[in-house]
């Protein structure tokens, strides 16, 4: 199963043309900080999961931060727009909402970020600019250019990142969506976060063309591979993208990632070998800018330990703050079907 | 009060609208440099722009998804459908997502938007393109479906949609466009929602209909009048939210129900209907539900084989007849279609 195809090789990071990104000291501790709080909180949720305070579906997001971090990043906190699909709980923490208010809707609680109405994969902040948190396959790419479509309206620098899974590639709704971007010119950065299984179906077995980021040229987008396991280059892609996208050019980014996960909680990943997701470990994006922290004095092994201490406290709290929440009433069953 | 066409009275409230709120917009297919495929839209790009009135690529489930992004960071679009039968091609933006954003959000967002055009049939236009797709929006909470069958109607109940904040499937017939009709003038000219219109009074049946059926039944109940049997006729008008309060008052007097439409008989909404006046009125009947509805058959083309499939005054009135039949009160009289 593994090294099927070179681009899909974690030993061998995808070429990308463009350069990578050059991350201020302060910045990359930070952004560090805000990968493993990820890692903790997805992990914490694996934890909940198996104790059923989570119900339905659970995807975890572990293995893919350098994307989350590199693209957030990129964008002005609290006037851009983000939209994703169901692998949505990292996105709105990194983004600022409480990880009480997220765990809290995980577990279907009052104080959830909806109410304990969307759970795992409808998780909203609005305020910041997290739009969700959406559950079909690819319905998140028409609703994306809506708000880049408003932002254009309005004449407002507004940028929309729009995360795509590559199991939403082969979806009408995807070609559809980049068309009428294409056409309209819209501030968007559509980002296909290539993780090459959708679900548990390879990439080349649902794609006539494996490198995904050449849809967007056929739609007139300026589109471009990159290795989405280095922060550095998530980042130095996504500030040119965002750049081009605030100046009305519609830009797509494939990022080659790996989940080192399941599709969700009940995965079993018979689909793929152990190996190659060892392998692919050997890439993890926290052990790489930690490595590279150490190695500049940045941080020491005490210090790491000491942030894991403080995240993984976090976290807890979160799922204490979530645990000892109230239940959703019966009054608010019915609340919010019409205004 | 002037006399305008049904079309005219759609692009009136359109218009009105978008010079009231700059965050109107329209979209869709040929609504811009065409003017639209049934000239509702003639003029409103002219007048306010490419971005106002989008022209949009043959891809409903993509400008339908935008439209529902816009109205959640603040548009009000109104999304045109060339016919109600391409919005099939939208259900999922429609049921999956427009319907069910302000619930999964716990109403952080709002989706203010106005899904309109026509559907239904009588112009030979067949299988694919004269469907009644009602029942299937009204099933699903989050939506309110809308229909118009008057001039008047069509523009006071559009200009209410498009100042509603919730998403609204607006159903408008092709067979109607051409109506001429007396619309009152000025832009303050609306009509509430889930408000039915008792189009005419009467004792012995009630018929409840909407969108170009009604016309049939004001027309079944002028041949029944012949006979001496006074028919109350009910516009809905708007079918969810439903005028159940109209319905029952009317039921209660009347005693006999005829239900009157184009779509579908099987889990339609005449079968809503007939389920909600049983439940609340179970006593009152004196004789069962008639339903007249449009044949269990994709639309024909042959002009005589879709007259068969789509109901009339007379298939009407006879409904009424059979309904005052079974409750003794009149002899059956058999009439030849």
């Amino acid at each position: 199963m593994a090294n099927r195809n070179a681009t899909l090789d974690a030993k061998s990071p995808v070429a990308y043309a463009g350069s990578k990104a050059v991350i201020p000291d302060d910045e990359l501790v930070y952004l560090y900080r805000q990968m493993l709080l990820a890692r903790r909180f997805e992990e914490r949720c694996a934890q909940s999961y198996t104790q059923a305070k989570i119900g339905g579906y659970c995807h975890l997001y572990i293995g893919q931060e350098a994307n989350l971090a590199g693209l957030l990043s990129a964008l002005r906190p609290n006037w851009d727009y983000v939209i994703t699909a169901y692998r949505d709980h990292v996105q709105p923490i990194f983004m600022g909402t409480s990880p009480g208010a997220v765990m809290a809707e995980l577990y279907g609680r009052k104080t959830g970020t909806s109410g304990g109405k969307g759970g795992s994969m409808h998780l909203y902040d609005p305020a910041r600019g997290f739009m969700g948190g959406w559950g079909i396959v690819g319905g998140q790419i028409p609703i994306a250019i809506g708000f880049a479509f408003a932002a254009k309206y309005r004449n407002e620098d507004r940028v929309t990142l729009c995360f795509i899974g590559d199991g939403a590639v082969p979806i009408g709704a995807f070609h559809e969506s980049l068309n009428i971007a294409g056409i309209l010119r819209l501030p968007i950065v559509f980002v296909i976060e290539n993780n090459q299984y959708a679900m548990g179906t390879a990439l080349e077995v649902s794609n006539a063309i494996p490198d995904l980021y050449k849809h967007g040229e056929r739609f007139n987008i300026q589109s471009r591979p990159v290795d989405g396991m280095d922060l550095w280059a998530v980042r130095g892609a996504m500030d040119e993208a965002v750049a081009a996208a605030r100046n009305g050019e519609p830009q797509l980014i494939e990022s080659k990632t790996y989940r080192f996960r399941g599709h969700s909680m009940a995965d079993a990943g018979q689909y793929r070998t152990k190996e190659e997701v060892q392998e692919w470990k050997q890439r993890d994006p926290l052990e790489t800018v930690g490595a590279y922290l150490l190695e500049r004095g940045l941080l020491t092994t005490d210090d790491i330990d000491r942030l894991n201490e403080e995240i993984r406290a976090e976290c807890a709290a979160a799922a204490d703050f979530a645990d000892s929440s109230p239940a959703p009433t019966e009054a608010d069953l019915f609340n919010n079907v019409y205004v | 009060m002037a006399v305008i066409q049904y079309r005219e009275a759609l692009r009136e409230a359109m218009r009105e609208e978008m010079e009231r709120d700059d965050r109107v917009c329209l979209m869709g297919e040929e609504v811009g440099g065409y003017n639209g495929a049934y000239r509702i839209s003639e003029g409103l790009m002219d007048q306010f722009g490419r971005m106002r009135v989008l022209d949009t690529p043959i891809a409903e489930e993509g400008f339908t998804g935008m439209a529902l992004g816009a109205a959640m960071v603040g548009l009000r679009p109104i999304v045109e459908y060339m016919t109600w039968n391409f919005s099939l091609v939208a259900f999922d933006m429609i049921i999956n997502h427009i319907a069910k954003v302000r619930y999964m959000s716990d109403g952080q967002f709002t989706a203010p938007m106005v899904l309109r055009g026509p559907q239904g049939g009588g112009q030979q236009l067949t299988a694919q393109h004269s469907q009644c797709v009602e029942a299937w929006y009204i099933h699903c909470p989050g939506l309110y479906v809308v229909t118009a069958a008057t001039p008047a109607d069509a523009k006071g109940l559009l200009k209410t949609c498009i100042r509603n904040d919730n998403p609204i499937i607006f159903l408008e017939h092709l067979g109607l466009y051409n109506l001429k009709g007396e619309v009152p003038e000025g832009p303050d000219f609306t009509i509430p929602l889930g408000v039915a219109d008792i189009r005419k009074q009467g004792t012995d049946v009630t018929i409840l209909s909407y969108s170009k059926m009604i016309h049939s039944a004001v027309q079944a109940a002028e041949l029944l009048e012949r006979d001496e049997i006074s028919a109350e006729v009910i516009d809905l008008r708007s079918l969810r939210p439903l005028d159940l309060d109209a319905i029952l008052a009317s039921v209660r007097k009347t005693h006999r129900v005829v239900i009157a439409t184009e779509a579908w008989q099987d889990s339609g909404f005449s079968r809503e209907l007939s389920g909600l006046i049983y439940q609340h009125a179970f006593d009152e009947m004196d004789a069962p539900i008639e339903e007249v509805t449009g044949a269990p058959v994709p639309m024909p083309y042959a002009k005589n084989l879709e007259a068969m499939t789509i109901p009339n005054a007379e298939t009407i009135a006879d409904a009424a007849r059979r309904t005052l039949a079974r409750s003794g009160e009149f002899a059956p009289i058999t009439r030849l279609v």
